[in-house]
């Protein structure tokens, strides 16, 4: 017998595959890393050597808009699709706990998400290994590949928080966007603003507190502080130098995990079918 | 604890302070089949919900095996319920066997079963294609297989013959008269009225959130004292001259022969009927589950209508 939790997953998980989603993505990545790794080099005039530092930080300023969008669109109709068609309510007579519905969603996407970042990013990795000769590419790679998961998992999360908040497919759809274009974009250009419009506004700890507020950010933040700061441009290279550990970032970013999972759940228990 | 399987006391449920059921009491036994009849509104699918402990009641009580459906002492006979929703339209792009067997993981029911089930329900030629591809009879019968899974103790089908050809009506009601014998509760909810009669035992009149009747077929007759309806064949002018029989003609006008009589007068006027030696033939009619439906959910109309002007 199987637990009810896995079950679930494991409907998602074959859902995903099904769909193409997991081999998708995966193939977005890793197209997307190899291309930027080697026209990356070829911009900066130096045919067949690249830098590993540039790399990721195109690949890092390129998958902060990709993967929030992807896990948004992977899962936003997640819980409202499912009230929409009416197994929603059929699920809920079964033997299996809100929680556990919203757990197991979250293990089975969580998983393409993951597996796709893994597969898509390490391939690249792996080739590239084996082309060139530069040093810790598998620890930048490793480092990038597990913000990437958490990026995307976290935006699993929030896409939860939308689907199960509306009672509408098509209302899930456009807030997933404006969340997206909000986190993606409004809220760097906004900071921008503020440090340019106001001297002395804001202290470096400050920003990198701010920052903390937006899991996209986090991601950038967490990659680029690991590489040489040259190639780091615009508000980040302010924050990057602020000497924030990374452990802090990296349990903010758990905590962007967690926390929409557990508002989700809140939701959930008070949603009228 | 006690036997019985649904209880329902003085239950009310409200919407924003609008009211979808108001007061029901109901018990109903184990290996009871009970029919719920009413508009589209009348608060039966809010009934369903209330007994698979989806929503609270506003007020009032709810007990299913003995516990509160919400209750966490509940949890475990949910694996004796099987529901069946009014409109569902599961998972498309999976098979009918996942979709089955996905519904069976989560109900602890074992994998022999899913098989078992989608033969019963004449689906097996079907069991590897998509749902997408599958009529609306035959999600239907997807849907029936689904709550039929497990063991079940009490089940709630919602319209359960809405897209289901005849034959496949009658072999729906021989697994519910089977499931019956094997000593579920069964309660059923129909706009389809006819067919449906010999199934019950009980049925329930819902109309605007309150409970109109409740009672065995012959409970509702004799409490509503519709008229039998009889006809007669081959009698010509006879009965519209017979001062006996001519009071109980339907249409005095043309000479259809249809009388309508109260039950305790129903055997004097069949033998002043068969008195007559040219009549060939006659047709006894007890009122039909629609006519007592129609007359319940009238007589609700004009008491209402009453309360609106007192």
């Amino acid at each position: 017998m199987i637990p009810p939790i896995f079950a679930v997953a494991l409907k998602e998980f074959q859902d995903g595959l099904r769909n193409r989603w997991l081999i998708s993505i995966t193939l977005i990545f890793a197209v997307l890393s190899l291309g930027l790794s080697y026209y990356g080099a070829v911009a900066s005039g130096q045919i067949g050597s690249f830098s590993i530092s540039s790399t990721i930080a195109s690949l890092s300023s390129l998958a902060v808009f990709l993967i929030p969008l992807i896990a948004l669109l992977l899962s936003y109709d997640s819980f409202v699709g499912e009230q929409e068609s009416g197994t929603l309510l059929l699920l809920l007579t079964y033997p299996l706990s809100h929680q556990q519905l919203l757990v197991g969603k979250f293990l089975g996407q969580g998983a393409i998400i993951t597996l796709a970042t893994c597969l898509g990013f390490g391939s690249a990795a792996v080739l590239l290994a084996i082309t060139s000769d530069v040093e810790n590419i598998f620890s930048a790679f490793g480092l990038f590949i597990l913000t990437a998961t958490l990026l995307g998992l976290s935006f699993t999360a929030i896409a939860y928080v939308i689907s199960l908040a509306v009672n509408e497919k098509s209302k899930a759809a456009g807030i997933a966007l404006i969340i997206w274009f909000f986190f993606v974009l409004v809220f760097d250009l906004a900071l921008l603003g503020t440090l340019v419009g106001i001297e002395d506004g804001l202290s470096q700890n400050q920003l990198v507190q701010i920052m903390m507020l937006n899991p996209a950010d986090l991601f950038r933040l967490i990659n680029l502080s690991a590489l040489d700061t040259n190639d780091v441009n615009g508000v980040l290279s302010v924050a990057v130098n602020s000497g924030t550990s990374t452990t802090q970032l990296f349990i903010s970013m758990a905590a962007w995990i967690l926390a929409p999972l557990f508002i989700a759940s809140i939701i959930f228990k008070k949603k009228t079918l | 604890m006690s036997d019985l399987v649904v209880q329902l006391t003085n239950t009310s449920k409200a919407y924003n302070k609008v009211d979808v059921l108001n007061d029901i009491n109901l018990n109903l036994n184990s290996s009871e089949v009970l029919g719920l009849f009413g508009h589209n509104g009348a608060g039966k699918t809010t009934m369903m919900k209330l007994i698979l402990g989806i929503i609270k009641p506003t007020s009032g009580e709810v007990n299913v095996f003995g516990h509160n459906p919400i209750s966490k002492n509940a949890w475990l006979n949910r694996k004796q319920i099987g529901y069946l929703p009014e409109n569902v339209s599961f998972y498309d792009h999976l098979t009918g066997l996942e979709v089955l067997t996905y519904f069976s993981r989560l109900k602890s029911a074992p994998k022999s079963q899913v098989f078992e089930l989608l033969e019963q329900v004449g689906l097996s030629h079907a069991l590897k294609r998509q749902v997408k591809t599958y009529s609306k009879g035959m999600r239907q019968r997807l849907g029936l297989a689904q709550a039929f899974l497990g063991q079940p103790k009490l089940l709630l089908l919602d319209e359960p013959t809405v897209g289901l050809d005849p034959i496949a009506t009658k072999e729906f009601y021989t697994s519910v008269d089977n499931l019956k014998t094997s000593g579920a509760s069964i309660i059923l909810c129909s706009h389809v009225l006819p067919g449906v009669e010999q199934h019950i035992d009980r049925a329930m009149i819902l109309s605007g959130g309150k409970m109109k009747a409740l009672g065995s077929l012959e409970q509702l007759r004799a409490q509503a004292a519709l008229p039998i309806t009889i006809h007669a064949h081959g009698l010509n002018g006879s009965v519209y001259n017979d001062p006996a029989l001519n009071i109980y003609l339907v249409n005095q006008s043309n000479n259809q022969n249809k009388l309508e009589v109260e039950e305790q007068q129903k055997l004097t006027v069949l033998r002043q009927l068969l008195s007559y030696d040219h009549i060939t033939n006659v047709h006894v009619e007890s009122p039909s589950l629609e006519k007592l439906y129609q007359h319940y959910l009238s007589d609700s109309q004009i008491t209402s209508s009453k309360g609106e002007y007192s």
